[in-house]
């Protein structure tokens, strides 16, 4: 706060003066602003912050922990999950942090009053996507630790190293998901969708339970659903065979992305001047 | 009055012939509007007239579908062109839990030269309580924030989108008080309401706007003028249409025996009609209103029978 109020004003409002050098706006300074309200914003509505970061770990202890000693493929269930919690954490805080704060915020105007401003569009969705790091980031720390020290998980660095990195990227589909989701729907139905949307989603792609234990019409589908590609990725990593191979799994993902920014650009100009921003 | 109109300047914000269309709805029908540097400008008209189509094209909220908007001779469309504006649209509400200088140090980064959150806080009467989440804010004290937010850039030119609607009478006679100290220190306000007294108590042009056209432009006292601003009513035989034709007779109406007439001034019309029936009674001449000339100005030709009935 006292960073903000010793910025350059001028008291004098009015007479930028010839002599005075045109003021500059620092957009480093922006970004990192927006960037912090939005995580701030959110971490005091425990109704966002406690489901989205202990879902994953409590059903991690659950399952992973309890189970831990059965084997997935070539390695413990502790291990397999910890990818497959990993992923399903990643995917809710970006579902929902695009999903419903979009929607939300459409409703609200707030995006339409900050669209009045000189704010680059940009930094809004620079923030939410800040957003989605900083969540998974605390998700993965907490599942690792728990991973680590409760569940017996031992991998190689570069193996924690990869299983940290390709989650975190893999939150990029789910974002320009989520986005779509956030122009699609209405401010007030956005939670309900996004959750019809995410828990089967999860489920059908093995994120809860391998999806070798799923049933044979289940395993079908999961193919079509983009969660299964992040999931075998990252399980990947730890040395259990993909069921496709990596480039498909990689290509899956880019293509999640493609077509969840055209519905979200086709969702945005049809919405143009109807009631929301 | 003369002060602020300075025809020469290059107008803060202009629409030249902008058309604004939402599928069969025309909303904005060929408008042309300008507004000059230290101009207080209300842009009144009943709900749906057009008039935040028109602020959302001058904020580049929204393209036109022909003619042009521009800021400052910039298009609006451009983050750039915005810079030296700021705008209190309707339904904004911001996030419940960030705090008033949370908000406003965040808006504040989007522009060159902002105000100190301080003085953008003691323009608002926020004064104590900056960490307040907007979500335990009253009413008025959250319009206010959106007011301060409109400000916090130190904007040359300030759009107030229906500023008041929903705030009872003193909240709302606390903004105006607000908006009236911005208006002494040079600001130039575009101003849409449908409250009459609002844009009396702070416009110092009114434009009167409807169903997407311009129909009245002009000081308080000359819209009055305009639409007429004496009321002569009598019971009489003299017709309707020998009556609108006297000069300054804006309009004129039947109503069983009596006949309603608005006109400019009162006296020629009471000279004409004594002249021309013996007979007449009742005969009453009032005032009419910037209300009244608000409403004749405003009346559409198709619900003029149900009035008269």
């Amino acid at each position: 706060m006292n960073a903000a109020t010793s910025t350059t004003a001028t008291t004098a409002a009015h007479d930028h003066g010839a002599n005075t050098p045109v003021p500059r706006r620092n957009l480093l300074r922006l970004y990192a602003l927006e960037a912090k309200m939005e995580c701030l914003k959110l971490l005091r509505v425990p109704a966002f912050a406690v489901p989205s970061i202990a879902f994953p770990w409590v059903f991690y202890c659950l399952f992973g922990l309890t189970f831990g000693k059965g084997s997935v493929g070539s390695t413990t269930m502790a291990t397999y999950l910890l990818a497959s919690y990993g992923a399903f954490g990643v995917i809710g805080v970006s579902l929902f942090g695009f999903g419903v704060g979009v929607a939300t915020e459409r409703g609200q105007g707030w995006m339409l009053l900050k669209r009045a401003t000189p704010m680059p569009p940009g930094a809004y969705f620079t923030a939410k996507t800040a957003l989605a790091v900083v969540f998974s980031t605390v998700i993965l720390s907490g599942l690792f630790a728990l991973g680590a020290f409760a569940g017996g998980v031992v991998m190689e660095t570069w193996q924690w190293v990869s299983l940290a990195g390709v989650l975190l990227t893999g939150a990029v589909p789910f974002c320009a998901l989520g986005l779509a989701l956030g122009y699609v729907s209405g401010p007030n139905s956005a939670p309900a969708v996004v959750n019809l949307i995410y828990l089967p989603m999860s489920f059908a792609s093995g994120l809860w339970i391998p999806i070798q234990a799923l049933p044979g019409w289940v395993q079908a589908v999961a193919p079509w659903l983009p969660p299964y590609h992040l999931n075998q990725l990252a399980v990947g990593i730890l040395g259990v065979e993909m069921q496709m191979a990596a480039w498909q799994h990689v290509g899956a993902l880019v293509l999640s992305t493609v077509i969840g920014l055209a519905l979200a650009r086709f969702a945005y100009v049809r919405d143009r001047g109807k009631t929301y921003g | 009055m003369s002060l602020h109109s300075n025809p020469t300047a290059h107008p803060a914000a202009e629409l030249v012939q902008a058309a604004k269309r939402y599928g069969d709805v025309v909303a904005l029908d060929g408008v042309d509007l300008a507004v000059r540097p230290g101009e207080v400008v209300a842009l009144l008209g009943p709900n749906g007239a057009g008039k935040t189509t028109a602020v959302s094209l001058l904020l580049g909220l929204l393209a036109p579908d022909g003619g042009q908007a521009q800021l400052f001779g910039q298009n609006p469309r451009s983050p750039a062109a915005r810079m030296r504006a700021g705008a209190m649209l309707q339904v904004s509400k911001v996030p419940d839990t960030l705090t008033v200088a949370e908000h406003l140090t965040l808006f504040a980064s989007y522009y060159p030269a902002p105000l100190p959150v301080a003085e953008a806080v003691a323009l608002a009467g926020l004064e104590g309580l900056e960490r307040r989440h907007y979500g335990k804010l009253s009413g008025g004290q959250k319009q206010r924030l959106i007011f301060a937010l409109a400000l916090i850039g130190d904007p040359d030119l300030l759009f107030l989108d229906e500023p008041t609607v929903g705030l009872d009478v003193a909240s709302r006679r606390t903004l105006w008080e607000r908006i009236r100290e911005l208006v002494q220190r040079g600001r130039t306000v575009l101003l849409t309401t449908h409250y009459l007294e609002e844009a009396e108590a702070l416009a110092d042009r009114i434009v009167v706007i409807d169903r997407g056209r311009i129909i009245a432009e002009g000081t308080p006292s000359e819209i009055e003028a305009r639409a007429g601003s004496r009321r002569v009513r009598c019971r009489t035989r003299v017709e309707v249409g020998e009556v609108l034709a006297l000069d300054g007779v804006v309009r004129a109406e039947r109503r069983g025996d009596e006949i309603e007439v608005l006109a400019t001034a009162a006296e020629p019309v009471v000279r004409h009609l004594l002249a021309h029936d013996p007979h007449l009674a009742r005969l009453e001449v009032r005032g009419a209103g910037l209300e009244e000339a608000f409403l004749t100005l405003t009346r559409h030709d198709d619900d003029s029978n149900q009035e008269a009935a």
